[in-house]
């Protein structure tokens, strides 16, 4: 909780930079210690079986995560305020607006309506994990947005990008209105659905050539 | 509702992995803890500080509550198996058609994925006055912000109420009542069976919860009986919008018929009142007549008798008479 509430100030007094880097830095010191008032695990032996440990690996894009994580922390404020994986975004942070949609194990999931602790063990895909990590050649979803110039603010376009992989994945196939029906959990406020759902062929049509 | 962009307050978070170890962490916590199932609905609570639990219980590492299996008449489905997974199994899209037709008109597919049977059809009701920490009659208080003279109450309910006009958001639980499905309950000394039409209660019953779950109590599995498998089955959710939007009237039917004749049906309806409606009268009329225009609307009619619009939903009253309509006549 103290430090729940250190983000909102810390973010209002230093630049976003500065402010990742000092929850890095200190995080692990500074919420530690917030927590160690109500009683916790990392004091010695678990005190309740079932209680979650606070220190955990996430497996993120390929990648094992170190990373200390608040039982109440929800995985889109892991990903963006611990890992500094910004390309996930925060909306409504409702599950309503799907601009926090991330791949867990390849399904498409709400960031901002999972704890984080509850995918320790899974694998997080995020926008930043869908290019080839070693030539930096894009997926065929962002090639296909590329292609069809989809978005106009783009600020809805990682989690829709990440929506139409799930659905390419599962269905390489669809008409139109299946792929509007895949993609009906993800908003898109300046209307431009018309385009997204062209990507959202396009991407599969990529999809089929390979 | 209020827009707080920042953590959600503190708990303590326990991630059982025995349906065992989850009673006994519900007994230690009593009042204080809360059961996490996909969380859908719990994360609203937490966000807007309404419901502040000590201790959660993430149902989520438990592996005997998922899953779909083949029970020898019927199938036996774990608390927390996704919608997704409902949605695409193969016999419930064979046999069972109506379950899977719900669970596809749930919110959208991210929800799917991650919202469960059980806590679809346990989650706590929409009505805004009480989400947004309103002390109405639901919270403890002494009085209904939704049924007052200049109260918002176009989604609210017009049968079934107690003081509370708040509706079931569930688009599972009417399905479920329809195909009479069984839900094991199980506390810390003892499991009971409830029929799905009695799992749902109302206001007059206990105006704090929409279920029989009480403190310490967990919803592990439901059986879907081999009875109505492969039945004629009709369903129909009304909403404003075509994706994420609760429903403002739906209806599930499952009909045994034989030509158009109707030997056995049940019929339900839900977003009319605080728990999923079955409609025995319109049942009688149905069973054993041969369908057509004139028995269609007079089932539509016998529905809503003794219904009762408050000021902005009598649309409400015509939509569920026309549904229920639509539902009889998809048989002949």
């Amino acid at each position: 909780m103290g430090e729940a509430e250190s983000i909102g100030l810390l973010e209002t007094k230093y630049s976003r930079r500065n402010f990742i880097k000092g929850v890095i830095a200190v995080g692990a010191t500074a919420s530690s210690a917030g927590y160690f008032i109500g009683g916790s695990g990392l004091l010695g032996a678990q005190s309740v079986p079932g209680a979650a440990e606070r220190l955990i690996t996430l497996n993120v894009n390929g990648q094992q995560r170190r990373v200390d994580v608040l039982p109440n922390e929800t995985l889109a404020m892991t990903l963006r305020y611990r890992l500094n994986l910004t390309g996930t975004k925060l909306g409504c942070d409702r599950a309503e607006c799907g601009a926090c949609t991330v791949l867990i194990d390849g399904v498409n999931r709400y960031g901002c309506s999972t704890l984080t602790h509850q995918v320790r063990g899974s694998s997080v895909t995020t926008i930043e994990g869908l290019e080839n990590p070693d030539t930096g050649e894009l997926s065929l979803v962002q090639q296909a947005v590329i292609d069809e110039g989809g978005f106009q603010c783009a600020f809805c376009a990682p989690g829709f990008i990440m929506s139409m992989t799930a659905m390419v994945n599962e269905n390489p196939n669809p008409t139109r209105a299946e792929a509007a029906h895949a993609l009906s959990g993800n908003l898109c406020r300046c209307g431009d659905y018309h385009k997204i759902l062209n990507c959202a062929m396009r991407a599969a049509e990529l999809a089929r050539s390979v | 509702m209020a827009i707080i962009r920042d953590m959600i307050p503190a708990f303590e978070l326990f991630q059982p992995t025995t349906v065992e170890d989850a009673l006994v962490l519900l007994a230690e916590h009593g009042q204080g803890a809360w059961v996490l199932a996909g969380g859908l609905d719990s994360y609203d609570w937490f966000k807007d500080r309404i419901k502040r639990p000590e201790a959660v219980i993430d149902l989520g590492g438990i592996d005997e509550l998922t899953g779909i299996s083949d029970a020898q008449d019927g199938l036996e489905i774990g608390a927390m198996t996704t919608l997704t997974e409902i949605v695409r199994h193969e016999r419930v899209r064979s046999e069972y058609t109506l379950l899977a037709d719900a669970a596809e008109h749930v919110a959208t597919p991210q929800i799917r994925n991650q919202g469960t049977l059980g806590g679809n059809i346990s989650q706590d009701t929409r009505c805004w006055y009480y989400r947004s920490g309103w002390p109405c009659y639901r919270a403890g208080g002494n009085t209904c912000y939704a049924a007052a003279p200049q109260a918002m109450n176009r989604e609210h309910a017009i049968m079934g109420t107690s003081r509370c006009v708040a509706v079931s958001p569930s688009d599972t639980a009417h399905a479920l009542v329809a195909l009479d499905a069984k839900m094991i309950v199980r506390g810390r000394r003892s499991s009971n069976v409830y029929d799905a039409e009695d799992f749902f209660i109302g206001p007059a019953t206990d105006i704090t919860r929409m279920t029989v779950l009480e403190s310490g109590d967990l919803l592990t599995q439901i059986n879907i009986p081999g009875e109505w498998a492969n039945a004629h089955f009709y369903y129909e959710k009304v909403r404003d919008r075509g994706s994420w939007d609760f429903q403002l009237v739906s209806v599930a039917a499952a009909f045994k018929t034989s030509g158009n004749t109707i030997d056995d049906a049940r019929i339900v309806v839900n977003g009319v009142a605080p728990f999923p409606v079955r409609l025995d009268a319109v049942e009688r009329l149905v069973r054993g007549t041969s369908v057509d225009e004139a028995v269609a609307i007079e089932a539509g009619e016998i529905a809503i008798q003794g219904s009762h619009a408050l000021k902005y939903n009598e649309y409400k009253q015509p939509m569920m008479s026309n549904l229920v309509r639509r539902a009889v006549r998809s048989v002949a």
